[in-house]
């Protein structure tokens, strides 16, 4: 698209689409610490996801503050309100993205030194690895404004959902196996949601870039795999 | 004439029921007012217009935008043939109005711009009192006893938000008024002949932006009962106040749409430019 006649303009447009890109990659490195920290037990790479939650939680505070001062001084219309409109929604998905990592590595800390079934938590580091597949997609798509790639990362969410039921299946026949194993079946559960919450941003996230494209929602429902709160487990 | 009577004349004749508000929280079939049909506008020999054909629905507001010289303001001057006061100045192609065309040499001119009024950029009232102004029109078309005269000028100024500011100084001259009040005198006067449709041009680029949210209120409650195109320089004004917008360039029609289409998803790449200040 051509520049501004205001060239400021541009400055500022690109300064929020730099902080929203920044915000997914420090999200990103979020998601794949917690989980590292989680397969291998590490309490000081739990400890620093846990700090670093503060600095996710700035970025989001200076893309409102900058989208705020757009729409002020701007008065943004068209494609550039969709793309202020855009970087807002994305950045509150984000945020929320780096509070499940915080929790997982909260999680771990609960967890403590109980057994960890190898099995289980090799589920749980793929259900991870698809989460962050997902997340470092849809913030390509966002950089590259590719409205296809976006709709691509909407449609996989299923794949997580699906995953995710598995695991909830094979916890609660642990847990029914033997009681003992009720404590650490459920934190791990509870890890296993965030991924699963986490694919759901990532989706949320497609759909926005979607609209900043387009200036449309996709239609239809989104494809969904989780069944465990159906009760079809 | 009656004071409800239809003007009469190669139009067809409906006239608004003022004060009633028919489309208010119902949905209704949008019906176009005016239809251009393939409308070319000459200056001499260049060519202002290029083929413009657009719908102007009914009680509502139509914004026509675009850069300078994109013949936005050639446009609202054809719809009350305007232009005839200068020579070498035509148009070809439809305006239907009720039925009738607008462009048909044997239009009755004063009977059209009585049905069809208009408000100038820079406000523009007569130099007498502020009740001759308004009264001023109305004597053209209609011969009132005083009781009722007064009534249809009382009206008009409420109509125009301006009586409350004005009615204890009736006799005084218009052009003591403030440039907002002046210009709301000026749409008082435009809607005091009961006109059908109601051209702006540039109604606030003279204006504060409180006297520019005055008239902005006005307009969103006049299309109650008027049919109103504005053409506006300001695409913010464009935005609260249309419920359609037209979007020209170099005399070409580019888009047309809902405002909020237009404003948040154009579909012309052009467009899409010139609303977010990319021009040229």
């Amino acid at each position: 698209m051509t520049e501004h006649t205001l060239r400021a303009y541009d400055e500022e447009l690109h300064d929020l689409s730099q902080l929203v890109a920044e915000m997914g990659g420090l999200a990103e490195r979020q998601i794949r610490a917690s989980i590292d920290a989680l397969i291998r037990r590490d309490q000081d790479l739990a400890a620093s996801v846990i700090t670093a939650d503060s600095e996710v939680d700035a970025l989001e505070r200076r893309i409102e503050d900058l989208a705020i001062q757009l729409i002020a001084k701007r008065a943004p219309l068209a494609g550039d309100l969709r793309e202020i409109v855009a970087a807002l929604r994305i950045s509150i998905d984000l945020e929320r993205v780096g509070d499940f990592a915080k929790n997982i590595a909260r999680r771990f800390t609960a967890l403590g030194s109980e057994s960890d079934p190898n099995q289980l938590m090799r589920r749980v580091e793929q259900m991870a690895n698809l989460a962050l597949v997902q997340i470092r997609d849809v913030l390509d798509s966002y950089v590259r404004r590719d409205a296809t790639e976006a709709m691509t990362v909407w449609k996989r969410d299923e794949e997580i959902d699906a995953l995710y039921t598995a695991l909830f299946r094979e916890l609660l026949t642990y847990m029914m196996e033997d009681p003992r194993n009720i404590t650490f079946s459920t934190h791990l559960l509870f890890c296993a949601k965030y991924i699963e919450r986490i694919g759901d941003h990532a989706t949320n996230i497609a759909e926005t870039v979607n609209f900043m494209i387009k200036g449309e929602l996709p239609q239809g429902a989104r494809p969904r795999g989780d069944l465990s709160d159906a009760g079809v487990v | 004439m009656n004071d409800n009577s239809p003007a009469s004349g190669s139009l067809t004749t409906q006239k608004p029921h003022l004060g009633v508000r028919e489309h208010e929280g119902a949905k209704q079939p949008l019906t176009e007012k005016v239809s251009v049909k393939d409308v070319c506008f000459f200056y001499g020999e260049s060519k202002a217009l290029k083929n413009i054909t657009l719908p102007i629905y009914e009680r509502k507001v139509t914004a026509l935008i675009g850069p300078s010289g994109c013949g936005k303001s050639t446009l609202l001057r054809i719809f009350n043939r305007m232009y005839d006061l200068y020579p070498k100045q035509r148009a070809e192609g439809e305006i239907l109005f009720d039925g009738g065309n607008v462009l048909d040499p044997k239009q009755d001119l004063n009977l059209l711009r009585a049905r069809i009024g208009m408000v100038f950029q820079k406000p523009t009232p007569f130099p007498m009192s502020i009740y001759d102004n308004i009264a001023f029109g109305i004597r053209l078309y209609e011969r009132l006893p005083k009781s009722e005269m007064d009534d249809r000028v009382e009206s008009a100024l409420k109509r125009a938000a301006l009586w409350d500011e004005v009615k204890g100084k009736l006799g005084t001259s218009g052009l003591g008024l403030s440039g907002g009040q002046q210009q709301r005198l000026c749409i008082a006067r435009t809607i005091a002949v009961r006109p059908e449709v109601v051209l702006l041009d540039e109604p606030t680029s003279a204006l504060d932006p409180i006297a520019t949210a005055k008239v902005e209120e006005l307009i969103y409650q006049l299309k109650n009962d008027y049919t109103i195109v504005i053409v506006t320089h300001n695409m913010q004004q464009a935005a609260r106040v249309a419920d359609y917008t037209a979007f020209m360039y170099l005399g070409e029609l580019i888009e047309f749409g809902e405002t909020r289409q237009v404003f948040t998803k154009p579909t012309k790449s052009r467009t899409e430019d010139y609303i977010t200040g990319r021009f040229g």
